[in-house]
């Protein structure tokens, strides 16, 4: 059985593992890991059920996982290697697999989030929409935020704060607060920390529930960016001294042994899918 | 019965056969119907299939996108096509790529309505003929309609295709009637390319989207009667992808071409249109393939600035006769 540490530190190991291929000149083009953000999308995976539709974003590795524990399909599609989910086509930002979506223009997801939510009204599930704090200079936000009001939308909303957009502080790009824009649309919204993965899943049991019934809901979390936008752009001081769940449960029972688990099996995947010959793509 | 009747038909179709399909737009409910008509009745007669919504561009088109990835189908009406610049994103960067960016060919039954083009007064922002914008994006076909195609036919097939679609409505046609064409001419239809013609190999093939079949009638009857000028006029109903070969059978046999758009002059369809026929015939052609557009200019809201920068039918009079000098 996978439990919730062994799925948080799946994410940290396969998300330092990137870094590292970068640097060794092992991957094309770009990714962005979410290094300290993992706490989110292992908290709500058994709150969201196979009917629900996943709409993730540029920062989608730990939705993928939390979702899938899939890392090897997920690493080939990175590495444009056989077995890669979408062929190597998507990579990193752009993969699509079972009532789940991810897409590399920021706010575009909200509306098509909300059309399938309109598609899944009545039926008891729900569109889940992961965003960030950068995303709300996004006027598409706020179009989709008054239909999902306004049809009365099983859509759920989550925004992981970090406090930084690219390299832009939230305090020069957001003025008024999140909770402030959806009261402005009378949508619901929650701000909790990403830290207690129980006291997370106790609040929003029964306003997921209510989700599901037409009642949209904007989950804010605030979480923190421990790794860099991409690769090796990290323009912040003071990095090492944020809040990171990993330094703060390596005392638990079971951690180390845990925690050698996942990197032994995130170095396995890696060795497995380097290996493995280039993906192949028959064009539409 | 006129165009947009038949306009209406094609969506009462849509709409009858598909409990999952649905129509979007603003303003879109009876008794208004929507600002050009074309949707009347239809949310009387499928109310839970028409959407009426807010003025949100972007949104709609991203809602109508998400209906069809969940396997729905989905049109949505852009009150003027002049705004589906609010919903290119949604468009070129989400429905588009996403028939295929996933590796795999993603069906998506997505028609965004667009009705468009001048000559009615409304001015800059109201007026314009944005196909050229949405020509080479792969995954997105364009139409446009005609008075010579069946819509229920044109509907069917682009729902068929299960890829997105834009397709352009030239506001003039909605009140002209369907598949009324000069008595001097006749015309036909076949790979989805309309013609029509006189019993003569023609001196010039003028090609146009639908928009501009009048116009083109319009000159093609000044020329035969003034000139003794035969000219046969091609109207496909997919701009994009072109399928060329019909084309090319017709021009063949012509002294020449002129490809004939609303479009305001730069990086136009008629330039696609050309370019594929230069490619097929080069060396058969006896002149450059010529193109006929609108000024390149912003459209005035006074009817006689308007005329002075549109295509008109003396437009393409003047460009058939400089052809075959």
């Amino acid at each position: 059985m996978t439990t919730d540490l062994d799925r948080l530190l799946l994410i940290r190991h396969f998300e330092r593992a990137l870094l590292d291929l970068f640097a060794k000149g092992e991957l094309n083009g770009t990714t962005h890991t979410c290094l300290g953000q993992e706490i989110v999308p292992v908290a709500l995976a058994p709150l969201l059920g196979p009917d629900d539709h996943v709409f993730s974003n540029h920062r989608g590795h730990g939705h993928y996982l939390a979702r899938f524990d899939d890392p090897a399909g997920l690493l080939a599609e990175i590495m444009g290697r056989e077995g890669a989910v979408c062929g190597g086509v998507g990579g990193s930002q752009h993969i699509l697999r079972e009532g789940y979506l991810s897409t590399g223009v920021q706010g575009e997801s909200l509306p098509v989030a909300a059309g399938a939510a309109l598609h899944l009204r009545g039926s008891g599930a729900l569109a889940c929409a992961y965003i960030g704090d950068g995303t709300w200079g996004e006027g598409a936000v706020y179009e989709a935020l008054n239909l999902a009001a306004l049809w009365a939308l099983p859509l759920l909303v989550v925004v992981e704060h970090n406090g930084i957009a690219q390299t832009t502080p939230t305090a020069l790009a957001m003025a008024g607060t999140i909770g402030a824009r959806c009261a402005a649309f009378g949508v619901r919204h929650v701000a909790l920390p990403a830290e207690d993965i129980a006291e997370i899943r106790a609040v929003l049991t029964p306003l997921v529930s209510a989700v599901r019934t037409g009642s949209p809901l904007v989950v804010e979390f605030a979480v923190n960016r421990l790794g860099p936008h991409s690769k090796g752009d990290d323009t912040r001081s003071g990095v090492a001294e944020l809040r990171d769940w990993y330094r703060e449960m390596s005392d638990l029972t079971g951690f180390a042994e845990a925690d050698a688990r996942a990197g032994d099996l995130v170095d396995a995947v890696v060795r497995d899918v380097k290996a493995r010959p280039l993906s192949t793509w028959s064009r539409p | 019965m006129r165009v947009v009747e038949n306009l209406n038909h094609a969506l009462r179709e849509v709409l009858a056969g598909n409990p999952r399909a649905f129509l979007l737009g603003e303003d879109l409910l009876d008794p208004y119907g929507g600002a050009f008509k074309a949707t009347r009745g239809l949310s009387t007669s499928f109310p839970a299939q028409v959407v009426t919504t807010p003025i949100s561009e972007s949104a709609i088109t991203g809602v109508g996108a998400g209906l069809a990835l969940c396997g729905d189908t989905a049109i949505v009406e852009i009150m003027f096509g002049d705004f589906v610049t609010l919903a290119f994103d949604q468009i070129v960067n989400f429905a588009a790529k996403s028939v295929s960016m996933y590796g795999t060919r993603v069906p998506m039954r997505l028609i965004v309505r667009l009705p468009t083009g001048g000559g009615r007064g409304y001015g800059p922002t109201h007026s314009q003929s944005l196909q050229k914008h949405f020509i080479g994006v792969p995954g997105l076909d364009v139409y446009e309609m005609s008075p010579l195609h069946d819509n229920r036919a044109v509907f069917a097939q682009m729902i068929a295709a299960e890829r997105p679609c834009v397709f352009f409505e030239d506001k003039v046609l909605y009140t002209k009637r369907m598949h009324e064409v000069d008595d001097l001419f006749t015309w036909d239809l076949a790979d989805g390319v309309a013609r029509v013609h006189v019993d003569t190999p023609p001196d010039c093939v003028i090609i146009a989207p639908g928009g501009v079949t009048h116009r083109a009638l319009a000159a093609m009857r000044r020329l035969l009667l003034e000139q003794e000028i035969v000219c046969t006029l091609l109207v496909p109903s997919r701009l994009h992808p072109l399928d060329a070969a019909p084309l090319v059978a017709v021009a063949r046999e012509a002294r020449s071409v002129v490809v004939a758009e609303e479009s305001t002059a730069g990086g136009t369809w008629g330039a696609e249109v050309a370019h594929a026929l230069h490619r097929e015939l080069w060396g058969v052609l006896r002149n450059p393939v010529a193109l006929a557009h609108s000024a390149d200019s912003i459209i005035p809201t006074a009817g006689h600035l308007e005329r002075a920068v549109l295509l008109t039918e003396t437009t393409i009079h003047d460009t058939v006769l400089e052809s075959l000098k």
